[in-house]
Order: C-alpha cells, then structure tokens, then sequence
C-alpha cells in the first residue's frame, strides 16, 4: 500500500472518528446559541470561533461531518445498486432492452434537477424533522443518482455478455438468470466498486450545493453544505480564515476518497 | 546686500507665498463649495422593467422615475412634508373628492416642448386608464366612475376623482407629468436628468436635463451633476467590492453584516439613518378552509396563543444578533420612524417566557416532559416557513426557533423558494407560518388598505373574508374606511391609532423589528444626507456633488 493510501486511510480515519465522538468532543451540541459571543474569532472555548448566531463551529463541523460522512454512502451504495440493476442488466440482455434502458437513462441525465429538486422540497410536507429531511435529501440523491454508472456498467455488461466465457455458458445450456447471477455479476464488481467510490464525494458536494441554495439539510442541524455557506460573504473570507475549516476538511476528505479510488480502478483494471 | 536687506527680502517672499496659498485656498474652498459637473455612479440591483413612469412597480425603475421625473408635489424624504415643486400651490376640496393645482409656467421638457396644465390632464387620463393598469394609479382608483380633468388655463387644472381619496395630494408625489404633445413621449422629462444611453443588462446612463427647471438659492442651475450612471448589478458582494475600490460612489441600502465590515474600515463612509418604514413580521395561518388539522386552525385562531408566541420571542436579540443592531424592536403596524401615523402610545412587547406560559396555561396548554401540550394532549409543534436565500430571515426563523423551545414548543424552519411559498401562501393556503417583511414607501396608512380590510386578498392570515369573521376584524374594517373617508387628518389619526392597537393587542401579525436605513456614501459625494424614506442615499439628487476623479 502506497504512502498517499495509507495516509487517505488515517485521514479519513481519524476524521470518522472525531466525528463520532463529538458528543464528548462538542458536549454543548450544535445548536446552542451563545448569543452575547456571535461570530467570535477562536477561543479557548470556541476552537473554531462561533457562526453569526453564536454557535459553536468546531461542534457543528463535528456533527455535520457525521451526517454528511455516513449518509453519502448510503446514498452511493443505493444509485450503486439502481446502477447494477438498470445498467447490468440491460447490457446483459442487449438489444431493445438496452437501448429502452439508455434512453430512459438519457432523459434522466437530461432533466434539470436542481429544478425538480426545488419543486420536490416545495411539495414535501412541511412539519418533517431535521432528521427526516436529511434523510429525504440523501435518498434523493441516491436515487437520481445512479444515471451515469448506469451507462458505465450497461457497456460493461454488453462487454462480457459477447465475451468468450459467457458463450461458452450458453452453449453448455446454463440458464440466462443463473448466467447473470453466478458469471455477470462477479465480473461487474470491480466497476461497482469504483462506482461506489465515485459516487461518495459527489453526493457529499451535492448535498453542499443544495444546502447553499437552502435546501436539503434542515436547521438547526449541520451539515458540510450549511458550513459553507458561510463562505458567500466574499467581503469577510480574508480577514477569518478559521471560516475556511469547512471547505479544508471537504478537500481533504473527498482527496482521501479520490486515493483510495484510484486503487479501487487499478483493481477494476 | 547685507543681512538686514537679506531679511526683509526673505520676509516679503514669505509674505508672498502666505498671500498666494490663502488664496489659492480661498479660490480650491469656493471651487469646491460651487463644484458643478462630474458623474455620480452607483448600482440598480434589477433591471429597470419599465421607462414608462405610469407602469412602474420595481425598485430600479422607481429609481429612475425619481430621477428624471418632475412631479406636482414632493414629500420631501427628510421632514417627511409635502413640498411644491411643477404645482405652485395646491388646493383639496372638503370632500376629499377634488383637487387643484396652479403649475409653474415658462417651464419645458427636457425635448423642448412647453409644460402646460393639459398635460397634468393627459398624465391623470393616461394614469386613471384601466387598460395601461398602472400600479400608481391603484392608489388613487377609491370608487367606480371616471375620474374628470378640468383645464381652467395654461397654468390651472382641477381634477374631480369619482370618490373621496383619502392623503389625495401625497399620492402625486409617485406621478411623473408626461407630455401630451412630445415625439418622445415617456422619454421627455421634467425632472433633473434624463435618459441618455441604456445597455440591457449593463448600464443606464442619466445626464442632466438641460431645461430643468429649479434653481440654487445663489440662482445657478440645478442639478450640480453632470449625469449618473447605474450600474446593473445584482450581486451584492461585487457591489461592495466596487464600491471599496472607489468605482461607485454610493450603496443606497446595505445590509447589516457588510455595514459593520465597511465601518471596520471605514467609519466616514456608512450612514445609519435609524429604523426604517419596513418590519419584519410573522403571522400564522387563520384561514378556516386550509389543509391544516382542525386543532392547529385553533391554536392559530387563539389571540392567547398569538400572544404568547409574541411574548417568547426575544425581539432585543433579533436586533442585536441578527442585525447587528441596526434594527429596532417592532411595537406595532407601523415603524416610529413614520412621524405622523405611529402611535406613541403603543409600547414595546417586553420578552418573558414564563408570562409566555402563562398565557398559554389560560388556553388550556400544559407542559409535559419538557414539551408543550394543548388540552386535547396534542403536542405543539409548527412550522415556520420563509424564502430561502434570504440570510437574515433565515438566522429570525433560527433565534425563534430557539426561543420557543424554551417554552416547549417545537419549531420547523423551511426555506421555500419565493413562488413556492406565495402559492402556499395565497393559494393553497397549505402552510402554518409565515416569516416576512414588509416593505413600506407610503407613509400614509392608504398605502395598506389591501393588508387591513378582511375583504382583501393581500390580508394575509385570512384573506378575502366574504365577512369579517371576527369582532375585532370588523372594527379594524370599520376604522380604516372611516379614515380612508375622512379629510381630517385629526380625525383620521384617531381611527388608525385604534386600528394600531388593536392589531397590537389582537397580534394577527407579530412584528418583529424595524430595519434600519444603512447606506454607505464615498467621501468623494458632497450634499448627500441619507434618510430612512426611499431614495435613501440620492433622495436630493440634484444637489449633489462629487469632487473630480
């Protein structure tokens, strides 16, 4: 294991970790409000100072790290799965059936989702809690976001279905479904996985985008994109650059994802 | 030459030189004090929609009709009274019905062509045509009929309206005089500038208006300026951005946050002109028919529960976390910065959770565990719903939030996109509250007929009632038609000053705070007073001056 893996696995290690402990790390919460201390440059009390309504940042990053850190797995181990199914499948089967599943999955990329996702949050019930709303944004997210892996593992699946060994099954008489199941699948993993990896920091700076533009995690709860929007005030960004902590922790830890990616495509290779 | 000549001479020269730099002085003071020409620069944050000055109703185009429209009358935006300026005097009939004007004569438009009393009249016609729809003239539009114009000479014009309307002569303040006989129609003007180039998107140039009209005390031309240029920008930080650089010259409203930057840096630019006309208030759903369950309709319903809700907010810590502090705890329907119309003898709502409480144990709630229930055992929690986006707003619904956890009331924040929230909040009617502000530019209470009377769509807890469907809706309709028909400002002070408190009292609408009017105006920028009234920064346009770039 090369040095830069090794190190993405201690960052995000330790980053997992912080975040998991941040009710003894953060004991006050993130959503106490020191109203006569707002917008306070670090202290011994407030390591990363406080957010404009007195909140403590280094708790908000604790906790929003874990919401962002564990629910955009989730949400790429489901468009992972949504990719597998529509993709595989439809490369596997050929024909019609993978051009139907391409067009469908070309309308889906061609939708203006940022729209559609406006108008989702404008028709959701408006009493749902933080949680549930954080819930709803990442399963959002996983399922829309399957559209690209799909086309990667539909040409794949097309690949090993003209594939020697694949009709060598056939020839021997071997069920479609057993052939999908015991010799396709095996030999989609690795993209799956690369897939996977991908997906992970893509949904956590959707989830950013969408929380500059106000929607997807509700408040009082954080999350990496209601950190960053603290950064709009372009007037303030040089002169508190503990503002910055944020966006360093999203670099570093989709950086880390994107070592620990490249050896997931050397495996896939 | 000895030493004693050497002296004397060194002497003279001295003397010289004092002489030369007192009068170089002399001459710089009186250059600067009659300092004329030079470009005023600052930024529209929209589009001008419209250059018609009949069919403006956005800030940008507001904007310009004050700077290049001549009006009858002006309020002037510092003392807040009405003042001459195309009329020489003005006269309102007793019924509130009729109102004639003596213009000015030996004036023209900025084309050239002569300025008559006919073309009062055509500006009345035009303005009271229901096909143009104009929004400045919705003000005046008080009954059915036609509103008749009489041309009594050149210089003498009455104008008959179909029914009375209440603070008649300071609805013309908003009403640009047209040309009845120009080519260049809305483009001829009567005020300080006019239109010179316009690129969409880009620029809108104004230079003076050659045949203006007004002249200094000393007798020279106004305006001082040679033109003004305004910039489209709606980004707010590039505006800052420019504005530090010294590329503009003023920002005629600030928020709170980049004032305090800019006073960080640079104390002599920012003005606080006090609160402002505008509030920020919160209001729940009262509409019988809306998709809420029937024990929230009676939550809402509830003047108890209003107030209590009113009580448990913090309005101190709005003001000071939220604004900085340039902003002021709201005491009721209008901002104290309206000399005439606020009631002084309304109070600031004083923050108490446990008076909060108490009201609310009068309705039959109880706490339980921490969290607030009502007599049926249903547990209150609501939603408090603003545009996303909008900063401040959002940090309110926060603060509140927190506030009313304190009396175990649990509180959804959701940002909506703006169409969002006005089709749940005038159609659907599919919300439980509301945080938003109103923005006020007419003093005077007639400006807010559509929010007060129950009939009306823009009253919005429960709008468009058939009926008033409570006792005190009624009085509030029945006070503000009785102003509204009233020329007595005495009389009509009494009924608006009831009308006052009983929203205070009633709370259908909880205010919040008055926003204070922040502007930042260069150094480079002579004249300039800013004020709370809107043009805050350029309201006396036509006497500024900016010094040579």
């Amino acid at each position: 294991m090369s040095l830069s893996r090794k190190l993405a696995y201690a960052v995000l290690a330790l980053v997992l970790c912080a975040s998991g402990a941040a009710n003894w790390l953060a004991p006050a919460g993130y959503a106490r409000q020191y109203r006569e201390a707002t917008d306070a440059a670090p202290s011994r009390m407030h390591w990363l100072g406080t957010d404009e309504i007195g909140r403590d940042r280094f708790a908000r990053v604790l906790y929003g790290t874990r919401i962002s850190l564990l629910l955009a797995p989730a949400a790429a181990l489901l468009s992972t799965l949504l990719a597998a199914f529509i993709g595989g499948l439809a490369g596997y089967l050929g024909g019609a059936w993978a051009r139907v599943a391409m067009a469908v999955t070309d309308l889906f990329l061609s939708l203006p989702w940022l729209f559609l996702l406006i108008t989702a949050r404008a028709l959701m019930p408006l009493n749902v809690s933080p949680v549930i709303s954080v819930l709803v944004t990442f399963l959002l997210l996983g399922l829309l976001g399957w559209t690209t892996a799909a086309r990667v593992l539909c040409t794949t699946a097309g690949s090993l279905r003209a594939s020697d060994f694949v009709r060598q099954a056939t020839a021997a008489g071997v069920p479609r479904q057993r052939l999908f199941w015991i010799h396709v699948v095996p030999n989609l993993r690795p993209v799956l996985y690369a897939q996977f990896w991908i997906s992970i920091p893509v949904f956590i700076l959707s989830e950013a985008n969408l929380g500059i533009l106000g929607l997807g995690v509700a408040e009082p709860l954080p999350s990496w994109g209601s950190l960053l929007k603290e950064l709009e005030g372009l007037v303030s960004v040089g002169e508190e650059p503990w503002k910055f902590v944020p966006l360093i922790l999203l670099v570093v830890v989709v950086t880390s994802f994107q070592f620990l990616l490249s050896r997931q495509e050397e495996v896939a290779a | 030459m000895n030493r004693r000549g050497r002296k004397s001479e060194n002497m003279k020269k001295s003397f010289v030189k004092m002489i030369a730099v007192t009068l170089i002085s002399i001459f710089s003071l009186l250059g600067y004090a009659f300092a004329q020409g030079g470009e005023l620069r600052f930024c529209l944050r929209t589009e001008p929609k419209t250059f018609d000055p009949l069919k403006v109703e956005d800030d940008a185009s507001g904007a310009v009709r004050y700077l290049t429209g001549g009006v009858l009358v002006r309020v002037n935006r510092q003392t807040q009274n009405l003042e001459p300026e195309l009329a020489q005097s003005w006269k309102v009939s007793k019924d509130g019905r009729q109102i004639s004007f003596h213009v000015r004569s030996g004036i023209s438009f900025s084309d050239g062509t002569p300025f008559t009393a006919e073309d009062v009249a055509y500006t009345v016609q035009q303005l009271m045509d229901p096909a143009l729809h104009s929004p400045t003239g919705d003000a005046f539009r008080s009954g059915t009929g036609s509103v008749e114009t009489k041309v009594i000479s050149p210089t003498q014009i009455s104008i008959r309206f179909p029914a009375q309307v209440a603070g008649l002569d300071r609805l013309f303040d908003q009403v640009a005089i047209l040309s009845e006989r120009s080519p260049k129609k809305e483009m001829a003007v009567l005020g300080p500038f006019m239109v010179a180039d316009y690129k969409p998107g880009s620029t809108l140039l104004l230079k003076r208006n050659p045949n203006y009209w007004k002249t200094d005390e000393q007798g020279r031309k106004l305006p001082y300026l040679d033109s003004i240029r305004l910039d489209i920008q709606p980004n707010r930080d590039v505006e800052i951005l420019r504005f530090k650089r010294g590329e503009l010259d003023l920002i005629n409203s600030l928020d709170s946050e980049y004032f305090d930057k800019l006073t960080a840096t640079s104390p002599q630019l920012v003005h606080d002109a006090g609160p402002s006309l505008d509030s920020e208030q919160l209001w729940f759903n009262e509409v019988a028919k809306s998709p809420i369950p029937t024990y929230k309709k009676n939550w809402f319903r509830s003047a108890n529960f209003r107030r209590a809700i009113s009580e448990a907010i913090n309005r101190e810590d709005l003001s000071r976390v939220v604004f900085h502090g340039h902003a002021q705890p709201a005491v009721g329907p209008f901002s104290p910065a309206n000399k005439f119309w606020f009631n002084s003898r309304l109070k600031p709502q004083t923050y108490s959770p446990d008076a909060a409480l108490k009201t609310l144990q009068a309705d039959g709630f109880r706490m339980e565990n921490g969290s607030l229930k009502d007599k049926d055992g249903n547990e209150v929690v609501f939603s408090i719903i603003t545009n996303a986006g909008n900063k401040t707003r959002e940090r309110m619904a926060v603060l509140i939030q927190d506030d009313l956890q304190k009396i175990g009331i649990h509180v959804n924040v959701v940002t909506l996109d703006f169409p969002s929230l006005i089709e749940r909040m005038t159609q659907s009617f599919d919300y439980e509250a509301i945080l938003l502000g109103l923005t006020n530019v007419d003093l005077d209470p007639n400006g807010e007929m559509n929010v007060w009377l129950s009939s009306s769509e823009n009253h919005q807890w429960n709008p468009s009632q058939k009926a008033p469907e409570t006792s005190w809706e009624a009085e509030i309709d029945r006070l503000m038609r009785a102003q509204a028909s009233s020329s007595d400002m005495k009389k009509r002070k009494e009924a608006f000053d009831q009308v006052q408190e009983i929203v205070v009292d009633q709370e259908p609408f909880i205010f919040l705070i008055n926003k204070n009017a922040l502007s930042a105006v260069s150094t480079e920028v002579h004249g300039a007073a800013p004020v709370i009234l809107s043009p805050q920064t350029f309201w006396n346009a036509e006497r500024l001056t900016v010094s040579a770039k």
